[in-house]
């Protein structure tokens, strides 16, 4: 009787250790850019709670969500794609799919999963919960020649829209059967350095460096094809020199707005989505690389390019102004809201740090040791079309 | 003095001498100079050079990939920029000894 106690007693204890449950909507990760590190972090205790290593190159690495938010597909700069479980704080698959690569993204249904690369040029699907390849659309756009992509993002129907730096196109990839992939291609204008999605899916717009202008397509009525707005911002004046090339994603649309980084013009230039012309200009700090909303659309924070990449200035879009202006650490490369964005967490790289404030008040509630840090990415995008 | 000291007198005397010389030929930074250069190299120029400097959207400046071009072009291009591209001119950041300096460690071995 006194053993069947003991064994009762030890089964319920084993039972007592079992995994605890625990959702994954307060969970993120921290891209460690030169220690081929992700940090895992929980946004409700604002700490750390594991880090994995043998990630690669993660220079200029991003991720994105399975529909969960327990997977993380990290898209590192050696081509290296490497799915996490945030729950077990773990590597479940991690293959090199590319020479150089420079993003990816998700599709609406969660089940693929698209690398965006510089080398070769162009756009591979892999299965999410596999990464098996399930087809390569190369973005050739002249016999034999393969441009960089960028500004790869998903939309609805599982369509991917790109731009090409060296072809001057958008690309609209519909992977509605992944290993039949369709193409439709469209002029854009010179080398456009990125692409952002708005919110609702429906329009794609790509920044263009190499003219003034931001090429825009509604992918509602792509046989409408792509057209310019913001054209001749700069005027005619000579443009600053860029150090670092903006980046653009669908936090750029808040209150019916399109807020955008100018290239070569300090200031934040803002469109009005119904008419897609321009309606103010606010100037800022520095050559803004991220131009992000908070989810409710109330502020814009602004990060900068070298030289300035120490200064973070946010803006009121009610009052349509610069209403804080601070320095908050050394080379700011990454800003990431709490999910409703009662918080900002910002990436200090030469300061291994990353910050975390209270976007209301603007008062630093605390921060975590995080070795380079670089992008920021919360669970919170899984459910967010163009992220 | 004895006669090994006086040797090694000579000895001393000739590198330090042959070390300034090269250090009026090749203009090299100091040494804390020299790792804010290797910084700004990875980690800006990097942002499109990549850290590991295998190229991103703009080209690769391993040693394989410079051998042969000119060091005095690369050096211009640091300092001046190239127009129609998007390397900006990095001359308020650095002086032209200094831009020569990077594309030498860049053609032979560029420091961590």
């Amino acid at each position: 009787m006194r053993l069947l106690l003991i064994a009762f007693f030890a089964l319920f204890l084993n039972a007592c250790a079992g995994p605890q449950l625990r959702g994954t909507s307060d969970l993120g990760l921290i891209i460690e850019r030169a220690s081929g590190h992700v940090t895992l972090i929980n946004t409700t205790a604002r700490q750390p709670y594991a880090r994995i290593g043998g990630l690669g190159d993660l220079s200029h690495a991003s991720a994105v969500y399975s529909r969960d938010g327990r997977y993380a597909f990290i898209f590192g700069r050696d081509g290296g794609l490497t799915k996490i479980d945030l729950l077990e704080a773990r590597i479940v698959k991690r293959i090199i799919q590319s020479g150089n690569a420079i993003g990816g993204s998700i599709s609406q249904d969660g089940r693929i999963v698209v690398a965006q690369n510089y080398t070769p040029g162009g756009i591979k699907a892999f299965d999410s919960d596999t990464l098996e390849l399930l087809s390569e659309v190369p973005a050739e756009f002249a016999p034999g020649h393969f441009s960089k992509v960028v500004g790869l993002a998903d939309t609805t129907g599982n369509k991917f829209a790109y731009a090409l730096f060296d072809g001057g196109e958008i690309r609209v990839t519909d992977f509605s059967h992944p290993r039949q992939p369709t193409t439709q291609k469209f002029p854009a204008g010179k080398q456009p350095y990125d692409g952002l999605v708005t919110p609702d899916g429906r329009y794609y717009l790509a920044g263009l460096f190499g003219e003034d202008g931001v090429a825009m397509l509604d992918l509602w009525q792509p046989e409408k094809g792509a057209r310019k707005i913001l054209e001749n911002y700069g005027r005619g004046q000579e443009k600053l020199p860029v150090f670092k090339m903006p980046h653009l994603r669908g936090w750029s649309v808040a209150q019916g707005k399109a807020y955008l980084p100018a290239i070569g013009r300090h200031e934040v230039l803002v469109v009005d989505v119904a008419t897609w012309k321009e309606v103010g200009r606010i100037p800022v700090r520095g050559q803004p690389v991220f131009v992000m909303a908070r989810p409710d659309g109330r502020q814009i924070w602004v990060n900068f390019a070298f030289p300035d990449n120490g200064k973070v200035d946010v803006i009121d879009t009610l009052a349509g102004k610069v209403v804080h202006a601070f320095e908050p650490g050394k080379a700011i490369l990454h800003m990431e809201f709490a999910p409703r964005g009662e918080n900002v967490w910002l990436s200090a790289r030469d300061d291994n740090k990353v910050l975390i404030y209270n976007t209301e008040n603007f008062a630093k509630l605390g921060e975590i040791p995080v070795e380079s840090p670089s992008g920021i990415f919360f669970t919170s995008r899984a459910v967010r079309t163009g992220f | 003095m004895s006669p090994s000291n006086f040797i090694f007198g000579l000895f001393f005397l000739s590198t330090a001498t042959v070390g300034s010389a090269k250090l009026a030929i090749a203009g090299e930074p100091e040494a804390a100079r020299q790792k804010e250069l290797v910084h700004l190299v990875r980690q800006d120029c990097g942002s499109c050079h990549g850290m590991t400097l295998k190229g991103g959207l703009g080209p690769a400046l391993l040693p394989e990939n410079l051998r042969d071009k000119p060091a005095e072009g690369l050096a211009a291009t640091i300092y001046y920029g190239r127009p129609g591209t998007p390397m900006p001119p990095w001359k308020a950041f650095l002086s032209e000894a200094e831009a020569a300096w990077i594309v030498d460690k860049l053609m032979t071995e560029f420091p961590q």
